[in-house]
This record gives structure tokens, sequence and C-alpha cells, in this order.
């Protein structure tokens, strides 16, 4: 079963998302900040990442820089879901190396779409 | 809703779009009608038909509009795009390469979604740089065909299929919304056309989009489309149907296009049929213009 990391500050959002991927066979784990995240990429790392961007102690973006540059960082699939909706926002995402990006609100449609553009479905 | 109401409805629909509606789909029809004969100002069904039978036309084109489903996203079902930018389009780079001329139809083009995919994979064959390439996009619903012009879509339409790439690349957005640049814009035609009905003005095509469309049509229709589709097309064209669509078991006017799923060829092979060059008015055509 593929894993997919769930990174949001907000419990809500979490279970939104959880449920959502669960209906897509993946086996979820939660974090509730970029630094949480990290931690939980360095036990082992994720196929994908559902990544938020506003968050308190380290968020998305920095976050992504950080998993980058790790020792097989570069194999999670990342995508941004986040109320950041504008232009610059996803250039300076995707130029970080985030591989897709979701604008809040979502839906199980939209999920599923980005997920397969990504190649995990 | 009176079963000779339900009769009426389903046998004007029938005539002017081809929707085949089975015994069973009243709720549909009083979803979608009930609103509409409100938002006119009659009570409901049973005067909406008496209405209809009165005979006021653009009362019916509201009706059979209300009544199609427009349901459509970008890049739709993803692997017939694929196989358009790698094979489809390559091979009729190299096949047209003294015409340097490309004309594509996309036979059932609801809000735009379909033919301006259509338009961003060929922007992205660099060796079609230079072409004349004319993508002719249709529809029964003026509305749709209008909203299709602006190629302006919500936030929820551009996150349906489009690769987050491509919108940064081809949109530009403004609030909420995002409008397709106008070079992609530029690229397609619009028109207003009836599948029903004799289409041959269009000229001939290298390919042709016609998809989740005969779906909802009966079997009569879709072999006789599928016959009139088959002249307009190049010998070696292609024609690309739905997920849910197939000509297998019901037209020798193609063969399924090997290795690539939803892709059609027309079947130069089959025996010349009589009168194959002339118009054949559909049965349901025939009865609408009495
Ligand atoms: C479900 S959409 C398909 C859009 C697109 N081809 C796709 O695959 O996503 C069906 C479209 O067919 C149009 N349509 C229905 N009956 C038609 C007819 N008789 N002639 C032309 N278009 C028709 C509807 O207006 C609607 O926009």
């Amino acid at each position: 079963m593929r894993t997919c990391l769930v990174v949001d500050d907000s419990s809500v959002i979490r279970k939104v998302a959880r449920r959502i991927l669960e209906g897509l066979d993946f086996q979820i784990i939660e974090a509730e900040d970029g630094e949480k995240a990290l931690e939980a990429c360095k036990r082992s790392l994720p196929d994908a990442i559902l990544l938020d961007w506003n968050m308190p102690i380290m968020d998305g973006y920095e976050f992504l820089g950080n998993l980058r540059r790790m020792p097989g960082g570069d194999a999670p699939k990342v995508v941004f879901c986040t109320t950041e909706n504008d232009v610059a926002h996803i250039a300076r995402a995707l130029h970080a190396g985030a591989n897709e990006y979701i604008m809040k609100p979502f839906d199980k449609d939209i999920v599923t779409a980005k997920f397969q553009e990504v190649g995990l479905i | 809703m009176t079963p000779q109401d339900y009769e009426f409805l389903r046998k004007i629909l029938k005539e002017r779009s081809g929707l085949d509606l089975s015994s069973d789909k009243q709720y549909l029809v009083e979803s979608r009608l009930i609103p509409l004969a409100r938002r006119v100002g009659l009570s409901g069904i049973g005067e909406l038909v008496q209405k209809l039978k009165a005979g006021t036309e653009p009362l019916t084109s509201e009706v059979v509009e209300a009544m199609t489903t427009n349901e459509t996203f970008f890049f739709r079902d993803k692997i017939p795009f694929d196989h358009l930018k790698e094979a489809v389009l390559p091979a009729l780079v190299q096949a047209r390469a003294s015409r340097r001329a490309l004309r594509i139809w996309c036979a059932a083009s609801s809000t735009g979604q379909e033919p301006y995919s259509i338009a961003m994979c060929v922007k992205d064959v660099a060796a079609l740089a230079g072409w004349r390439v004319e993508i002719v996009a249709t529809d029964l619903s003026q509305d749709v065909l209008e909203k299709s012009k602006a190629g302006i879509y919500s936030q929820f339409e551009v996150q349906r299929g489009l690769p987050i790439q491509m919108l940064v690349k081809h949109f530009k957005q403004i609030g909420e919304l995002w409008q397709l640049d106008a070079d992609i814009r530029g690229m397609v035609q619009h028109r207003q056309l009836n599948l029903l009905q004799d289409f041959s003005h269009l000229g001939t095509f290298d390919l042709i989009f016609c998809r989740n469309v005969l779906i909802y049509f009966d079997q009569d229709t879709k072999v006789g489309i599928f016959e009139r589709l088959s002249r307009l097309l190049e010998s070696d064209g292609v024609l690309a149907l739905g997920a849910a669509e197939s000509v297998v078991g019901l037209s020798d006017a193609f063969k399924p296009y090997p290795e690539r799923r939803g892709l059609y060829r027309p079947n130069t092979a089959r025996a010349p049929r009589a009168g194959a060059g002339s118009v054949m008015p559909l049965r349901a055509v025939a009865s609408a213009t009495r």
C-alpha cells in the first residue's frame, strides 16, 4: 500500500484529506507542521506528501526545501494544498520542486485528478 | 408529470438532440425542467408541455439545452491526449509535410475544455510551429459555445485534469477566475451545429474528436453519425471517442487504432456501400422537420 503524509495545521483539513486519500488506497501519516513532517520523513519517506503552505514552526515551502535536500528526498511526489491561490506562489512552489498544486477549497475529484497527474493513481 | 407529458417530451428531445431517454427517467426530466418552467413563469411541467405544443421555438431550444449534459474537463481521460501528442500528431506531421496544414474537429465541444486541450497539445508539438492548424469546435448549445469563446474558468474547473504547469503557462488569473491566453483561444473557431443534421459543409478533417455525446443517442443514430463522420475524415485520419463509446459491433466505418484505446481509423478495406456518397438524412431529423 502506498503511503501519503498529510501536512496541515488544521485537524479538520487533515481529517478530510485522510478520508479522501484512504478512499484512493493510501495509508496516511499526519503531521501538523513542517518540522514534524520532516521528522516523519527522516524516519521513513512516504510515496506522496499533501502539503499546506502556512503553518506555525516550519511552513510548507521551507519544509519542501529541506526535504528535497535530504538523501532520497527527491522521490516523494509533493502536492501543495493551500489557500495561497495566486500565480506567484504557484510558480515559487514549482521552482522549489513541488509536483502539483491544489488551490483550496478542494474535493475528492480535484485530489483524484492531481494524484493521477503525478502518476500515483 | 403525466405519462402523456413524459412521452411528448421524450419524443421532442429525441427528435431535436438525439437524446434517447429510457422510460424511467421522469425524475431527470422533472429535476431539470421544473426549474426552467418556474423561471419562465409557468406552474410546472403540464403548462410547459402545453406551451411547447403551441410551438414556441425559443422555449423548445431551452428545453432541449436544459436536458443535455455538459460535463467536461481538461485532458479528459488523459491517455487520448498523450497519444495525440506522442503518436497521432507526429504521424500527421510526416504525412502532411508538404501541405503544412491540419484540420481538427471537436464535435461536441461543450464549454471548451476539450478543444482547448487539443490546442495546448498542438502548441506543444514543436514540429507544428508555423503550420496552419484549424481547430473547429461545434456544439448544439449556444450557451456552452459562448462560455467556451470567453475561455474563462472557475478555480474548480482548472483543477480537474489540467496539469499545474499548463495553468501557469497558458492562463491569466482574474480574481478567482482563470482566463486562457488569447493565443490558445485564437486557435479555436466556434460554430453551432447539431450532429443530427447534415455536417458535410464543414469539409474534411485529419482528426475528429466526438467524445461523450454519442452515449446519449440510440443505436441507429450512432450508426448514422459514424457513417457520416467517416466521409469527413481523411483516409489516414483519426477519430477519438469517449471512454464509454466504441464503433465495435455497431459500424464497420471505422476500426480501432492498434494499441491506442479510444482512437479509431477509417476502415478503408470495407466494401463500398450503395449510396455511400450521398447524405442520408437520419430518421430522427426527417421526422423533426416534418
Ligand atoms: C458531456 S458533453 C461532452 C464534452 C466533451 N466532448 C467531453 O468529452 O468532455 C456533451 C455535449 O454534447 C452536446 N450535444 C448533445 N446533443 C448534441 C447534438 N445533437 N449535436 C451536437 N452536440 C450535442 C451537449 O450540448 C454537450 O455540450
